[in-house]
């Protein structure tokens, strides 16, 4: 079915017209889920009341209600988004059989503006990975090569909406996790600033670093689906009261004058040819647009990775320390007293690149360790923070590759956690400061793998970011790039 | 024992009288069927968050303001890391480097029992452990209700102290309404470091954490316990080791619980999904606002408007509930002597110690009151008063619905009728000769002479028995 290639605002006008029911678009997509999902594996649970949901929405349409901002259009979500009566195992073991009584803030919005869950997506477990080959349930596929990893820990997510097996998701980004994806995938990924979307009912990886945005086919839908997710919300403490813009009516702005930073840390030996060469094409593009181009420096870049994986490492060692067979999840059937169903049910449940987290964070947190360890990481985060907010004094947006290389073969990392880790190196840096950032998918590399583009923004400015990724989505389709 | 001088300092814990928990919306009510005051936030589920509870912090403060205390104008949460499974999230928000108030302290005896750190925290729930031992259950009822924590530094010199100091602790919370303070039902629990040193040394000794106490009368007796334990130690010439012991209230000894190789490593960082709390000149001074009349003030007042004793004002408002209750009555009837009398010796035996708020004892002071009138205005004597008492006590009736239901506003008071008589007796004295004479008709004359005098409310049977008796003795 052809519908199921349109972007969100397009099926709309489908609905508006009455072209074709939500139940169709539902039951088709479904269908092809069945069909196409089995090599990709994007999907852990697919909702089928989904098709009573867009019944009901089928008859506002015969009925000519007005329709709300989503209403009818089927929505993915990362499993470790809570969701209310839908299974939330975040790719592990240990809540395979975990049913949230609760809905997430961010599902409670979508609902209210009348989306419908199409399912819950594959991903590292509890989002401790690059490749979502860390997943308790098998990894998911690069939907442009099979063979290859979809990146991670959205990868689930990025593949669900770049094979079009869903019209929009949520993924949640720690240090890189929406935007690497969307990276290798081809797909439009926006981690907004911390505190712009309510954290409550993600279940929290580093909540320091968390922050759930929206993974789409365009630009456009980003917009539509961050207005809706994004806002203080009471039950999160650390979601910011600041007006959400309209961010669509931002799209179409012209770019004159607008400087652009480019950090040369981000253009270091080791990143992939082809994806500098790609990035410089776009720079070109944006000056001929009137932007101003300048080169930044952002000196404390290098630092990141080791900054991240302690802080990381140590927030998530006390995050998952509620699943322990207790109230939840699983308990394993075989202990004589409390200290071994602690262990054992956390031995069983984990998988191994959890359990290496879980370690190196209680290592770090350790009377004796905390000062050399959490504490000189919490410096650095400062001023790799400091960095930025000296940059943003010159410039309005920075524009950088958001990975170092193509997306990489099933396996090839999987023994080489450091490696592995490298991936983020260049959005890791965005979560410690809390600034937001979006994949924007610039074309394709000679072996047809997808190649992205980040833009990070100032606080809160998620509209600047957006505004420049419109621009360079419109003049890559035009000029036919590939 | 003289040689050596004791070194206390206390860790007490107060659940806060907020109507809902620390984080999150749940009633904090106590006694309710387990796991019916919860929510994914208390129980830990997956995703949740924490917010703050406004009231809690409030509380917080009029402590630290009420004991002098630095209050942090920012100051942060941390978490504090342990497994055990009445702790939903397997780590307790707390607070640790940067706790809400700092310094302050409390006056016994004119000396200063200085405090540490005043900071708030999150209860955790309730293990039950089935009869048979296999099955544990958690009630997570109490997960996550305020708790707010003080700690001393070790100024307190003795068992005793520590009992006194806990006592006048507890009074000030009750009169700040900031906790029951009941340390059977746990809203107020109390550990202990003990060490012991030699006179005159000035470095403090090896130290012990002693807990498990359920009682002020078990904090001494526990204390008392140790310090002998640790002296007896030092005399022979052996080592303390510093360790956590547990009160065995049974065997009223302390015994060894953990050493301090087996201590935790609670892994304290500042708690990362709230953001840090700012306090401002202008929330302090709103705060001091609601702090009424502290015990002491209280007692000067009653001893000045009230004309009472020294002794009276201090049982009066040795509890803000008992003082509440007092200052009603006196509003409603305005004798404040024989108010406090009935209060000290009727109502105080009634509650048996078991302090409550005013709203809380059972006698109304309406009710009180209606029965010092019904006193006053003769209708019945002291003791059928201190009867009523008991009975509406008891029974929660109206002292009117009692005397009614009794009939004991029809005189049935043997004394009361007795006097009635006596006087009948001495203004009829014709009457009396003339039954001397044998006129037996005289006494239903007299019956009715002591009627009229009681318009009609004597039981004219006992009047009646009453007068026969006095007459026979008369011969």
């Amino acid at each position: 079915m052809e519908t199921l290639k349109l972007s969100i605002w397009q099926l709309r006008e489908l609905y508006k017209k009455k072209e074709v029911k939500p139940s169709e678009v539902v039951m088709s997509l479904i269908e092809e889920i069945y069909k196409k999902d089995k090599e990709i594996h994007s999907y852990l649970y697919i909702n089928e009341k989904a098709i009573e949901q867009a019944k009901k929405v089928d008859e506002k349409i015969a009925k000519s209600e007005n329709l709300r901002e989503l209403e009818g259009i089927p929505i993915s979500i990362k499993d470790n988004i809570c969701t209310k009566e839908i299974p939330t195992t975040c790719a592990s073991k240990i809540l395979q059989n975990f049913i949230p009584p609760y809905d997430a803030t961010v599902i409670e919005r979508l609902k209210n503006a009348g989306a419908i869950i199409i399912g819950k997506t594959n991903m590292d477990e509890f989002a401790f990975g690059s490749s979502t080959e860390n997943s308790a349930f098998g990894p998911t596929k690069n939907p442009f090569d099979l063979n290859r990893v979809p990146g991670g820990s959205s990868g689930g997510s990025t593949a669900s909406v770049a094979s079009n097996l869903c019209f929009a998701s949520l993924g949640s980004d720690t240090g890189g996790s929406i935007r690497q994806p969307s990276a290798f995938c081809g797909v439009v990924g926006m981690k907004p600033t911390y505190g712009r979307v309510s954290r409550y009912g993600l279940v929290a990886f580093a909540s320091s670093l968390d922050q759930i945005g929206p993974i789409t086919k365009n630009v456009r839908d980003n917009t539509i689906l961050l207005k809706i997710i994004s806002g203080k919300d009471k039950k999160d403490s650390t979601s910011v009261n600041i007006e959400v813009p309209d961010y669509e009516k931002h799209l179409g702005e012209e770019i004159k004058n607008l400087k652009i930073g480019v950090p040369k840390e981000y253009f270091i030996e080791g990143i992939d040819r082809e994806i500098k060469e790609k990035i410089f094409k776009v720079l070109k593009l944006l000056e001929k647009e009137g932007a101003i181009i300048e080169e930044i420096t952002l000196p404390h870049t290098s630092y990141g990775i080791a900054t991240y994986y302690i802080i990381a490492t140590a927030e998530a060692s006390s995050n998952l320390a509620r699943f322990d067979g207790v109230k939840y999840g699983y308990r394993s059937k075989n202990y004589k007293n409390l200290f071994e169903m602690y262990t054992k049910t956390r031995g069983e449940g984990f998988g191994e690149e959890v359990k290496r987290r879980i370690i190196l964070g209680t290592y770090v947190l350790s009377s004796g360790y905390y000062e050399a360890y959490y504490l000189k990481a919490q410096k650095v985060r400062t001023l790799i923070k400091k960095d930025f907010e000296l940059a943003f004094e010159k410039v309005d947006v920075i524009i950088t590759p958001t990975t170092p290389e193509l997306p990489f073969k099933i396996g090839e990392k999987k023994d080489d956690p450091l490696k592995m880790y490298l991936s983020d190196i260049f959005t890791v840096n965005v979560n410690l400061s809390g600034l937001p950032a979006i994949n924007i998918p610039i074309g394709f590399s000679l072996n047809k793998l997808p190649i992205g583009l980040q833009i990070i923004g100032n606080f809160f400015k998620e509209e600047e970011i957006l505004k420049v990724g419109y621009v360079i989505e419109k003049n890559i389709k035009e000029e036919k790039y590939e | 024992m003289e040689d050596y001088e004791i070194v206390i300092g206390l860790e007490v814990h107060v659940e806060l009288l907020t109507k809902t928990k620390m984080f999150c919306s749940c009633l904090t009510e106590f006694g309710a069927p387990p796991n019916t005051h919860v929510c994914p936030v208390c129980t830990g589920m997956p995703g949740v968050l924490p917010v703050i509870n406004k009231r809690a912090v409030e509380l917080a403060l009029k402590t630290a303001i009420v004991f002098n205390s630095e209050i942090s104008r920012f100051c942060r949460f941390a978490r504090k890391n342990y497994f055990y499974p009445d702790l939903p999230k397997n780590y307790q928000i707390s607070q640790y480097e940067e706790p809400l108030a700092k310094g302050g302290y409390l006056e016994i005896d004119g000396k200063r029992i200085r405090f540490k750190r005043i900071h708030l925290e999150e209860d955790a729930g309730k293990l039950l452990h089935s009869e048979t031992g296999f099955i544990s259950f958690v009630d997570f009822n109490r997960s996550g209700i305020p708790l707010l924590e003080m700690v001393t530094e070790p100024d307190i010199g003795s068992p005793e102290e520590a009992e006194k100091f806990l006592e006048k602790l507890k009074q000030i919370l009750e009169y700040l309404e900031i906790s029951d303070c009941n340390m059977e039902e746990g809203s107020l629990r109390c550990d202990a470091n003990i060490s012991v040193r030699k006179k005159g040394t000035k470095e403090l000794g090896v130290k012990t954490e002693v807990k498990n106490m359920n009682s002020f009368k078990s904090v001494r007796k526990a204390l008392a316990y140790e310090s002998k334990r640790q002296i007896e130690i030092l005399k022979r010439g052996e080592k303390i080791v510093q360790e956590t012991r547990l009160w065995n209230e049974k065997e009223e000894i302390t015994e060894s619980m953990r050493t301090k190789e087996e201590a935790h490593d609670y892994r304290y960082f500042p708690e990362p999904d709230l953001v840090p709390l700012e306090i401002n000149d202008g929330w302090i001074e709103e705060i001091r606002k609601e702090i009424k009349e502290m015990p002491d003030e209280r007692k000067e007042r009653f001893k000045k408007d009230y004309g009472i004793s020294d002794y009276d004002a201090n049982v009066l408002i040795s509890h803000k509930g008992i003082a509440d209750y007092f200052e009603e009555c006196v509003k409603l009837y305005n004798n404040p002597k024989v108010i406090a009398n009935w209060i000290m010796s009727e109502i105080l035996a009634q509650i048996k110690g078991k302090v409550l708020k005013k709203e809380e004892i059972p006698l109304k002071p309406e009710y009180l009151v209606d029965i010092l009138k019904l006193i006053e205005e003769n209708k019945i004597t002291v003791n059928t008063g201190k009867e009523i008492l008991k009975e509406v006590y008891n029974t929660g009736l109206s002292p009117c619905e009692i005397v009614e239901k009794k009939n004991l506003l029809q005189i049935q008071d043997i004394e009361l009728i007795g006097k009635f008589v006596e006087e009948v007796i001495r203004e009829n004295e014709k009457a009396i000769n003339d039954w001397k004479k044998g006129k037996q008709e005289v006494i239903s004359f007299l019956v009715g002479q002591v009627m009229r005098k009681t318009k009609g409310r004597a039981n004219p049977n006992i009047v009646r028995n009453i007068l026969i008796e006095y007459l026979k003795s008369l011969k």
